[in-house]
């Protein structure tokens, strides 16, 4: 058998490329086209008799029936290893700075970098000794990347309990030196490096066991944290019409949450928006460490005017990086902006297959593909007994802002969060734009139980009042009604709504929100209050609301915030 | 040197089949049909038989006719000389002037490197307060005015043109009314800006298919000069049009539709031109305002749909003004904290109480009483909407946030408006001074 299988191009309908081959072929394998001196990758889809089906991962501009197609026998793969965090890819973890220096302004096809500096010396720990028994996916060393202890593990790829025979003195190596060696059940012997391939469309499973999140994750956001909370490991989504602030979210929760690891994947969204952030990120100092966002952070970007493919494929990048991460025992957040393109590019793909549409032309198995990648998502407990953990959070761009489209309810299915915005709050710049009154959570929030459900209610009970004063207007309202309609109000505006521009109200601390909770629950929501008219009662709680407005831009930790504090509560002693 | 095929083996409304060997995908041909000559462009492979869509339209096509492959993609010539000429969809002169081929290009060339991007951060000064003060527009942006046919959008894209400071316009015009053709030109010639631009001309009377070509080809020559450090305005209207003939494509090679009948791809169609909108880091710019007409008024169809989650914001425009609430500018949070300190706060407040000033004709309408506070706001939204909402009033930022404090000193009590007391001290106009 030749080493090099190769097939013979017989047809070309936009990005899918038909091709005749003689050997085998392997499903989802990577093949690239040979256009003169350019090679085009690409990666097998489908295969009927000697006819594959390959979607390129470029622009097939001038590619000719007849060119040779050379299939590599491997699955589309990242490489895993120190160097990924602070760094931008594309879609297919091509380096994008490293492609600008190489290409300068536009992203020539064809062009691919080797996703990690080879030649970049890491300050290498062994922790295992010689003749210990690893299993794959087992700490064996460490290196520093950043603010972490980058794990080095025994290789993912290999099977059953592997021998250590040999493995490297503490020193500095580069990705292309060995830094151990182990022997697996057949004898076999494989060297180790600091960074290996995974196939990206393969769960990285080796971990111990995989648990039940629980434990809240905090994203500093009031609204997310105490009603619509998001546990560590959990899943949500934010479907939301154009308008109505996804983005921002999204950048917020990147910015504040408390996490180790954030993998944002811009997947065919603006690339103004990707712009802000790889510009701001690194000057941003994240409190929590205090280096730079950047540190913690990986991009994965592929914006809506880059090859439709790669944005098939980036989402899969993003969660087998952050799956690597949390096999370090780290807590990593993967925000997929927007799910709905990477949906789009799966529909694009069956319509050129010809494959038969399920509804709004959307391929049978989206959900069954959109349960399989949140389902990568999760809490699990490692070997060594550590923790690790993946939260998946993918906003949703449901085509006219209609929540019944087959996305959306795809999602809605496997997710334990919905976070549903609306246009209604967005217009009354009310932010974040989350509607209360639609959205869920099935996880705990740190706040008590009786208290968020009080939150709720009150919510729920003003809204009502409302729509019925748009009908008999307020003179035909009850005091008792009003006051409740009041109540919903403050509650939303100065405890559900952030400012965003505030440098201490766009971020409240799980300690604040309880707090502050708390004294909303005991002064404001339970109390009974009795005003004379409805006038006096809009007064007060306009009094009450620019108070608290201000309260909420002081500082947790300051001589003012107890001041404030009791300025309001003598304000409540009122009436 | 150019192989030539006779066996055109299927007609199917624009696309025609032929029998060749060894073109490449997106390649042009010319076919030479009793009509005359006309541009194709390949878009599928299949064995030998190769897909085209003919720009002029398959009418009058036989199966005899000759095809000619050029062996390049769609390429377009660039540079000083097409400063103000006027071309057709597919780059051929429309003025009496020569036909051009130096420093070709091709269309629909790669992305940018998202790294090579700069965050948006100059004002263009339009001198529509509508514009300026409620959503300003910012270099680079990609921002659509949705509308419906009749409103006067071609109007506000031509004033728009004329008053922003931009170095060149280039007007990619699809499905135009040849009224609104010679509207344009007309009216950048008499106001002196027809020598700094460049139109492509798709008029409603061409064959559909042309209209394709319009956005790549005004964004490709808009690059070039970019690149030389230009800051380019393209101007595209109507890109609904252009939706259509793509739909009529993907109709005509039996694609299956995904809502409307328009193709599944249609986003990132529609994304690959508006993201050619960019401020180079070390170059020049290009900003789009396109026009996408909503039939029905329905933002939800899928062409305004789509659009919105491409473009950075969009201008509503209903009833021949900007509508406050619909149209949003995303990028103005960079540009006007920049211009006056007190550029923010009117925004805010003005809107705020126009907001106020609808809820209470509603509640007018309704038949509920109206408050004192209510009768301010009915004076105020009447002052707001004739003084700065009408597309008639051509005024300076500065002078458009003096007339605001005007307009609300006109109405108000200066607590009534919410503003910081700094700002009122600095700005409420002393009505001894002014009256």
């Amino acid at each position: 058998m030749s080493e090099k299988r190769t097939g013979r191009i017989l047809g070309i309908n936009g990005n899918m490329v038909t091709a005749e081959f003689q050997d085998f072929v392997i499903q989802n394998e990577v093949a690239y086209i040979i256009h003169g001196e350019e090679r085009l990758k690409s990666e097998v889809i489908r295969i009927r008799g000697n006819i594959a089906e390959m979607q390129v991962f470029e622009n097939t501009r001038g590619a000719r029936i007849g060119e040779e197609v050379e299939f590599t026998g491997e699955l589309l793969s990242v490489e895993l290893g120190p160097g990924l965090l602070g760094q931008i890819f594309d879609g297919l973890q091509n380096p994008l700075p490293a492609l600008a220096e190489e290409c300068g302004f536009f992203l020539k096809r064809g062009v691919y970098i080797k996703a990690l500096e080879e030649n970049q010396k890491w300050d290498w720990t062994p922790t295992a000794k010689i003749a210990q028994k690893v299993r794959p996916g087992e700490k064996i060393g460490y290196v520093p990347e950043k603010i972490f202890q980058h794990s080095i593990m025994a290789p993912f790829s290999l099977r059953g309990s592997l021998e250590i025979v040999s493995i490297a003195k503490p020193g500095e190596y580069n990705l292309k030196e060995s830094i151990a060696r182990v022997k697996d059940q057949e004898g076999k012997l494989h060297d180790i490096f600091l960074s290996q391939n995974w196939p990206v469309k393969i769960a990285i499973s080796a971990y111990a066991e995989k648990l039940r999140p629980a434990q809240a994750l905090v994203t500093k956001m009031r609204l997310i944290d105490s009603l619509f909370p998001v546990a560590l490991g959990g899943t949500y989504c934010i479907p939301g019409p154009f308008g109505a602030g996804k983005t921002v979210l999204q950048q917020l929760t990147s910015r504040h949450a408390e996490i180790d690891v954030v993998i944002i994947a811009a997947c065919g969204e603006r690339a103004g928006e990707v712009v802000e952030t790889l510009k701001t990120f690194p000057e941003i100092t994240d409190p929590r460490s205090g280096r730079p966002l950047s540190d913690r952070t990986v991009i994965i970007c592929n914006t809506s005017s880059m090859p439709v493919a790669a944005r098939e494929s980036s989402v899969y990048t993003a969660v087998t990086i952050a799956e690597y991460y949390r096999l370090m025992g780290l807590h990593v957040l993967l925000l997929a902006d927007s799910t709905s393109r990477w949906a789009q590019a799966m529909r694009e793909m069956s319509g050129r297959l010809e494959e038969i549409p399920g509804e709004e032309a959307f391929p049978a198995y989206l959900e069954s593909r959109i349960a399989s990648f949140y389902e990568r998502a999760g809490l699990v407990r490692l070997y060594d007994g550590n923790i690790g953990s993946v939260t998946i959070g993918g906003s949703i761009s449901p085509a006219g802002g209609n929540f019944e489209e087959p996305v959306t309810q795809a999602t809605l299915k496997v997710v334990g969060a919905f976070h549903g915005l609306s246009l209604e709050r967005s217009d009354a710049r009310r932010y974040p734009a989350i509607d209360p009154l639609i959205s869920w959570s099935k996880y705990k929030s740190f706040i008590d139980e009786k208290q968020v459900e009080a939150g709720h209610r009150i919510l729920k009970k003003s809204h009502d009042v409302a729509q019925m004063m748009k009908v008999i207007g307020e003179e035909g309202t009850t005091l008792g009604d009003y006051i409740d309609y009041l109540k919903g109000e403050f509650f939303d505006f100065i405890y559900l709504q952030q400012n965003a521009f505030d440098p201490v109200d766009e971020a409240s601390s799980s300690q604040r929100q309880k707090y502050i909770f708390n004294f909303i629950y005991d002064k404001i929501l339970e109390p009974e209050f009795n005003f004379e008219d409805k006038a006096k009662a809009l007064r007060f709680f306009q009094k009450l609301r620019q108070l608290f407005r201000g309260w909420n831009s002081i500082s947790w930790d300051s001589a003012e915030f107890k001041k404030s504090e009791e300025e309001i509560s003598g304000l409540l002693a009122l009436p | 040197m150019h192989k030539v095929y006779t066996n055109i083996i299927g007609i199917a409304g624009d696309v025609i089949t032929v029998v060749a060997e060894d073109i490449g995908y997106n390649e042009i041909a010319q076919i030479q049909t009793r009509r005359g000559v006309s541009l194709a462009q390949v878009i599928r492979l299949d064995g030998k038989k190769v897909f085209l869509q003919v720009f002029a339209g398959s009418k009058g096509i036989s199966t005899g006719d000759k095809v000619r492959f050029l062996g390049h993609p769609m390429r377009v010539a660039s540079g000083e000389n097409l400063m103000g000429r006027i071309f057709n969809g597919s780059g051929q002169p429309l003025d009496k002037g020569p036909g051009l081929s130096d420093n070709m290009i091709d269309i629909g060339g790669p992305p940018v490197n998202p790294v090579k991007r700069i965050i948006p951060n100059k004002m263009i000064r339009t001198g529509i307060p509508m514009i300026d003060v409620f959503n300003s527009l910012v270099e680079s942006q990609k921002l659509p005015i949705f509308s419906i046919a009749g409103e006067p959008y071609n109007e506000v894209l031509s004033r728009i043109a004329i008053q922003a400071e931009i170095d060149i316009i280039i007007l990619g015009g699809m499905g135009l009314k040849y009224d609104d053709y010679l509207f344009f030109r007309d009216t950048l010639e008499e106001q002196g800006a027809l020598s700094r631009s460049i139109f492509f001309i798709h008029t409603a009377s061409d064959p559909t298919v042309e209209c394709l070509l319009v956005p790549d080809i005004s964004l490709a020559v808009a690059e070039q000069f970019a690149l030389l450090g230009k800051r380019v305005l393209v101007l595209l209207t109507d890109m609904t049009n252009f939706s259509d003939a793509l739909k009529e494509i993907a109709i005509t090679m039996e694609q299956v539709p995904s809502n409307r009948g328009y193709p599944g791809d249609l986003y990132s169609q529609l994304a690959s031109r508006y993201e050619k909108a960019v401020d180079f880091e070390t170059a020049g710019s290009i900003t789009i305002l396109a026009v996408t007409t909503m039939p029905g008024d329905d933002v939800t169809h899928p062409v305004p749909d789509n659009t919105g989650y491409i473009t950075e914001g969009q201008l509503y425009l209903k009833n021949a003004v900007i509508e406050p609430f619909g149209s949003l500018s995303r990028l103005k949070q960079q540009v006007n904290g920049k211009t006056r300190d007190d550029h923010r706060t009117i925004m805010d407040t003005m809107i705020q109480l126009f907001a106020n000033y609808r809820e209470s004709k509603e509640k007018l309408s309704m038949g509920f009483q109206m408050s004192a506070f209510d009768k301010k706001l009915l004076k105020y939204g009447r002052i707001f909407e004739e003084k700065m909402m009408s597309l008639a009033v051509n005024i300076p930022l500065e002078k458009a946030l003096n007339l605001g404090w005007e307009i609300m000193r006109e109405c108000f009590e200066p607590e009534e408006t919410g503003i910081k007391k700094s700002l009122v001290e600095k700005y409420w106009p002393n009505p001894l001074l002014t009256s």
